[in-house]
């Protein structure tokens, strides 16, 4: 009869588990007045993270919260939005997406759908490649997905300054890590949130990239006076090293394709080149190299062939 | 016989043919079958000779890098190159005539699956080697680009491609455009190259590919020549798809 009992109990218990969904336990740092930073973990996508590789911000001003991207899960919207809550009790006025990859934006559902705001490309990228991002997600981190939908942007972003309780945004519509990436650049406490045209110690991702329009993406924020950036991954920085580094990552790439198409190596031989020692130190950079060889190659071997005569 | 020696009878061949099998290295559940369609009654033996080289994960189930190599091996008749998991098991076959026992080229891969290749020697042996190659899958049941688009109709069977002088020997690479539908898409046929044979200036065949449906689209093909070959000034590429259209085709260094 106990054995019966503490069976029931267990079963109970694994239910109430199962009921409280997967807990992010998200811990807003504060880096600047009114400005927090949700920093998630070096990683690829696993169902122990739930899909938390991604930084998500917000600012309090007194017009309202501001939040820079919504995370990767309808859970990591609703808490977030319980983190906002707990800290102040300003109204969520708006929320920058900003740009198309999954765990940027399928937090989505957890917003007044008024709030959500995006480039059109964005928009136009979430609403082709949405939908098969969401099922890969659900595949890749699990349960920590449940009940996430996609769920569009309404608002269009023009790029330009805007002012939102005391902080004058300035909003740049950049692009070439996707087709459509904003940087959002916090005039008053001098904080870029550079989403992920910028990487800190985290190797750079490229399924829709463009290097050339991204390099040039970073010189633009490079120029901006800052003082602190927000990589989309990666640390915090005082400092431009973030760029340095993302900018080192993608001129290197771009040279090791080019060299190697020119050299005729074939795919999986540029996959298993040797790297160099600064890059080794970037995580995930074994899963992240093969994968931008594959993103990128073809189109740079495709260039180094000459057409035919017949 | 009793129906007890029978049964002692039965257990012992089981036994034999258990003990006389070898054990697959990658463990795959699909081998037996595999070896019984692809090398019924010949002599089969895994061999770390024969190098299939792919990443871990596919990042793109249409286009699953894979490098051959089965130049360690000496008198390679034949390479066969398949996916046990696939829908369409069979990938592409190759005799290295005048090239080295090596190929790389790109595949469509439906799920995770053992990627192998199968060597044949002159005697008859078949060496076979491979790697297991995870992926999301849906490689094989996908509409081609081309499919969808007019601008392969006016390209088919156009090429490209290079050669390079190495100190191992000149390489090849040809690329040819073609939509290579496997026919498994709803209301797409088959259409894919089947042959194809590359050639030298003095028309010696360098090598022959037995292309099969999981080959990507607009199939892209590396091959190695041994130093002997010499150094080449072009090459010839024919062949033709399974509607008939026709490859031919010069690739200058």
């Amino acid at each position: 009869m106990t054995r019966l009992l503490a069976l029931l109990a267990l079963i109970a218990a694994a239910g109430s588990a199962m009921a409280a969904g997967f807990d992010y336990h998200l811990a807003p740092r504060q880096i600047a007045p009114g400005t927090w930073v949700l920093e998630g973990k070096q990683e690829d996508f696993t169902f122990a993270n739930g899909g938390r590789i991604v930084n998500t911000a917000f600012v309090v001003t007194e017009a309202g919260v501001v939040v820079i991207d919504s995370g990767p899960s309808r859970q990591y919207g609703e808490q977030t939005v319980a983190a906002i809550a707990r800290l102040t009790g300003q109204p969520i006025v708006k929320v920058w997406i900003t740009h198309h990859h999954p765990d940027h934006f399928l937090g989505n559902q957890a917003f007044p759908p008024a709030t959500l705001s995006a480039l059109a490309q964005t928009t136009t990228s979430i609403e082709t490649e949405g939908k098969a991002f969401n099922e890969n997600m659900y595949r890749l981190v699990g349960d920590a997905m449940r009940d996430t939908e996609v769920v569009l942007p309404t608002q269009s972003v023009a790029p330009g300054t805007v002012d939102i309780g005391g902080h004058r945004f300035e909003l740049l519509a950049l692009d070439g890590h996707t087709a459509g990436d904003l940087a959002v650049f916090d005039h008053r406490t001098g904080v870029l949130f550079a989403g992920d045209l910028v990487f800190h110690d985290r190797t750079p991702t490229t399924p829709h990239a463009t290097i050339a329009r991204w390099l040039k993406s970073l010189d633009t924020l490079d120029a901006l006076p800052f003082k602190q950036v927000v990589p989309g991954h990666g640390p915090v920085a005082a400092d431009n090293g973030p760029i340095r580094q993302t900018r080192d990552y993608l001129h290197w790439l771009d040279g090791v394709l080019k060299q190697s198409a020119a050299a005729g190596l074939d795919m999986t031989e540029v996959m298993h080149l040797p790297l160099p020692k600064i890059f080794r130190q970037l995580a995930v950079i074994d899963t992240e190299y093969p994968r931008s060889v594959s993103h990128l190659y073809p189109a740079v071997e495709e260039a180094a062939l000459k057409p035919s005569a017949h | 016989m009793t129906a007890l020696s029978r049964l002692a009878v039965f257990a012992l061949a089981l036994w034999a043919a258990h003990a006389l099998a070898e054990p697959d290295p990658l463990d795959s559940a699909r081998w037996g079958d595999m070896r019984a369609q692809l090398f019924d009654g010949a002599t089969v033996v895994f061999d770390p000779r024969v190098g299939v080289t792919a990443p871990l994960t596919a990042e793109d189930p249409m286009n699953v890098p894979i490098a051959v190599d089965a130049s360690a091996l000496s008198n390679v008749v034949e390479v066969l190159v398949f996916a046990d998991f696939n829908p369409i098991t069979k990938v592409l076959a190759f005799r290295p005539l005048g090239a080295r026992a090596e190929l790389a080229f790109r595949i469509k891969l439906q799920q995770s699956s053992p990627v192998r290749a199968a060597a044949r020697t002159g005697d008859g042996v078949w060496h076979v080697g491979g790697t297991w190659v995870i992926t999301t899958g849906g490689g094989c049941t996908v509409p081609s680009t081309g499919s969808a688009s007019p601008e392969w109709q006016s390209r088919l069977n156009e090429v490209s491609g290079r050669i390079w002088s190495r100190p191992e020997g000149n390489r090849v690479r040809v690329r040819i455009i073609h939509p290579m539908d496997t026919g498994l898409a709803a209301s797409i046929p088959a259409f894919y190259i089947e042959q194809l044979a590359v050639t030298d200036s003095q028309q010696r065949v360098l090598m022959e590919i037995d292309a099969f449906e999981p080959v990507s689209e607009n199939p892209l093909f590396t091959l190695d020549l041994p130093p002997e070959a010499g150094e080449l000034a072009a090459i010839r590429i024919t062949g033709r798809d399974n509607n008939g259209n026709r490859v031919d085709a010069q690739v200058a260094r």
